[in-house]
């Protein structure tokens, strides 16, 4: 960290948030302690300062004061500037210090310490106090949300390449993201598929390697009626027309089965008879499969072979 | 800039602007405030502190004539800032630490419609923050309605109802609790804790007194739950979880479980927290997980059949080995018909 540095950009914001009128890089340069003397060095310097106060979102304005003025001047508009009025009841402090313990350690922990800085600085008194006995957290594990959120944020286009669920081979992908959504503790990304030119979700732990930006911001167009969260949710629970199978069931055993079942009739020879719904034949002949000798499929008979291939693949 | 970057690599002069930037409105919006409090607030240390409020002091401008446009003192402990006119109000709220915030407050909304958690119920606390938060973010709040949280609806709202109900009035609860491991519902009085509501599910954190020791139970798993005329009584000792250290955190004495997955097994290094993930080509994996739980794992590889092999602990393999057989050996007995002893309808 350069102290220097700091005292200068510091000076600058004073001057351009102090002067109601643009001022120019010449006047700035005398105004603002720190410049060096060669003019070419002072416009370098000036130039990465300026880059460096955008970065911060300090918003500065350039234009001139009058219509013949030829030179452009600089100036930090106050109300522009300054956070608006806020005031926050006790109470309602207290729910803002644990949404600020949401993001703790994960992608976004790091804006919502410097959001709450701010929001102190505003007069906000949120103390840690009151505790609702409630500890929401968000993770994000996945090393494309970084980018994603950037991309959403800033409306950019992205390609990175995705596995999907059970293929050996990732696909590049060429996506116009419209956001991001948590879902059961799992991040994905909706939007726009260039290639095939259609909605798709993606899972974000399925991304394969780094999320490129393919075009610049501002260049993607979320439709108005895009419900994000939908899309995904729609994704995920493709309807599936609930069937119901027939297991006998070890007496005492498949508690898991037993708790879904829509019927139980106890049998005489230690086993039981068990009727339960399932939807899909291959995440629930992974369940029954899991069960081992406790359960045996009894109907219907594509759900009894896959069963049957499971626990042959597992004696392999 | 996040503050975790800046803390591992010392401060930039962005990071400390920012900071000067929040001190003088800090300091003004209080009127006068303790150092020690204030640096506390900032996380800086006193000597930091009294640096940065120098520095400020010290801003020179030298236009039209030389004036400083700050002034302050720091005498006997207390910080007033008398003059600071053009930095007097905090910056505005950047998109990403809008988003942060709003984001996550909505969030707690959807919770608190799960959990009835009274400060966070509809028209409460809560939705005023909300929409304090959005006026004062502006436009920067835009984007934050391109991300959404979908907090879990596995639990059942009368589970949820009682362990708020025992919270609130401090009450014991029972539990009948299904552990999928062991494929057994067991029987357990516990003093509740906290909710936790972490990677999309919904947890009880509570003293049991079955275990003499601080658990968490998955609300989904509760097979039933009464709340106890009886006080709950959480020994000084407990210690609540750390929930951003991770919920499960593998014990020295946990058993090692290798897995070789195939494309269709990959969900396993999705789901479960692994030690060590490695490609092995064509989409295959190689995982290493750590449980306290046998069964568990038994479990685990019997029903990934053919897309999960177990490596490691060869007394494993050979137990999914054996099951897999008395399994199989179950439905050779009668093809025509499917079960063993089946019943006669």
């Amino acid at each position: 960290m350069s102290r220097r540095k700091t005292e200068r950009l510091l000076s600058l914001v004073v001057c351009l948030l102090s002067s109601q009128r643009y001022l120019t890089a010449t006047q700035i340069r005398a105004a603002v302690p720190g410049y060096p003397a060669s003019f070419d060095a002072f416009k370098r310097m000036f130039e990465r300062d300026k880059e460096e106060l955008r970065e911060l979102g300090i918003p500065l304005d350039m234009g001139t004061n009058a219509a013949l003025d030829d030179e452009v001047g600089y100036r930090i508009p106050r109300q522009a500037y300054e956070l608006p009025d806020i005031r926050l009841e006790p109470d309602e402090a207290a729910v803002l210090a644990v949404a600020a313990r949401v993001w703790h350690r994960a992608e976004l922990a790091g804006a919502a310490a410097g959001a709450l800085l701010k929001l102190r600085a505003a007069g906000v008194e949120a103390e840690e106090t009151a505790q609702p006995g409630i500890e929401p957290r968000l993770q994000t594990g996945e090393a494309a949300f970084a980018p994603l959120w950037e991309a959403v944020r800033d409306r950019r286009p992205v390609t990175f390449r995705y596995r999907a669920a059970g293929r050996s081979e990732a696909q590049q992908r060429e996506l116009e993201p419209w956001g991001v959504v948590n879902r059961h503790g799992r991040w994905y990304v909706a939007g726009h598929d260039r290639a095939r030119q259609a909605v798709r979700a993606f899972r974000l732990s399925r991304i394969d390697g780094a999320v490129a930006f393919s075009g610049p911001p501002g260049s993607v167009t979320v439709p108005a009626d895009a419900d994000v969260r939908e899309l995904v949710k729609s994704w995920d629970e493709r309807p599936v027309a609930p069937r119901s199978a027939v297991l006998s069931v070890r007496a005492g055993a498949g508690l898991g089965i037993r708790r879904q079942a829509t019927r139980e009739v106890a049998g005489t020879e230690g086993w039981d008879e068990v009727e339960t719904p399932f939807a899909e034949v291959a995440w629930f002949s992974e369940h029954l499969a899991s069960f081992g000798p406790d359960v045996v499929v009894r109907e219907p008979a594509d759900l009894r072979d896959a069963v049957i291939t499971r626990l042959k693949g597992a004696l392999a | 800039m996040t503050s975790a970057r800046a803390a591992e690599h010392g401060t930039t002069s962005a990071d400390r602007l920012q900071r000067l930037l929040a001190l003088v409105p800090y300091v003004i919006s209080r009127k006068v405030v303790g150092l020690a409090e204030t640096a506390a607030a900032f996380g800086v240390s006193e000597r930091e502190l009294t640096d940065d409020l120098n520095m400020l002091w010290c801003v020179e401008l030298r236009t039209p004539d030389p004036y400083c446009p700050i002034d302050l003192s720091y005498e006997g402990g207390e910080i007033v800032i008398s003059q600071a006119e053009p930095v007097d109000r905090p910056l505005r709220l950047g998109v990403d630490e809008a988003s942060a915030l709003l984001v996550a407050l909505r969030m707690l909304a959807e919770v608190g419609e799960l959990t009835s958690v009274p400060e966070l119920a509809e028209g409460s606390a809560l939705s005023r923050t909300i929409a304090k938060l959005e006026a004062a973010a502006g436009e920067a709040a835009a984007p934050s309605a391109q991300v959404a949280v979908e907090v879990d609806q596995h639990a059942e709202r009368s589970v949820l109802a009682r362990v708020r109900e025992a919270l609130d009035g401090g009450r014991r609860l029972h539990l009948s609790y299904y552990v999928p491991g062991r494929d057994e519902a067991t029987e357990r009085d516990v003093d509740p804790m906290r909710l936790l509501v972490v990677e999309g599910r919904t947890y009880l954190e509570g003293w049991c007194r079955r275990a003499e020791a601080v658990r968490i139970f998955r609300l989904d798993r509760v097979l039933r739950i009464e709340v106890l005329d009886v006080a709950a009584e959480v020994p000084h000792q407990a210690e609540p979880v750390d929930v951003d250290q991770g919920l499960f955190r593998p014990s020295p004495g946990d058993m090692r479980v290798v897995l070789e997955l195939t494309p269709r097994g990959r969900w396993v290094a999705e789901y479960y927290p692994c030690e060590d993930v490695t490609e092995l080509g064509d989409g295959r994996l190689k995982v290493t997980l750590r449980t306290p739980d046998g069964a568990w794992a038994r479990r685990l590889a019997l029903g990934l059949g053919e897309d999960g092999r177990v490596v490691e602990p060869a007394a494993l393999a050979a137990a999914v080995r054996a099951d897999a057989a008395t399994a199989l050996a179950q439905y050779a007995t009668d093809p025509s018909d499917s079960g063993p002893a089946p019943n006669k309808r």
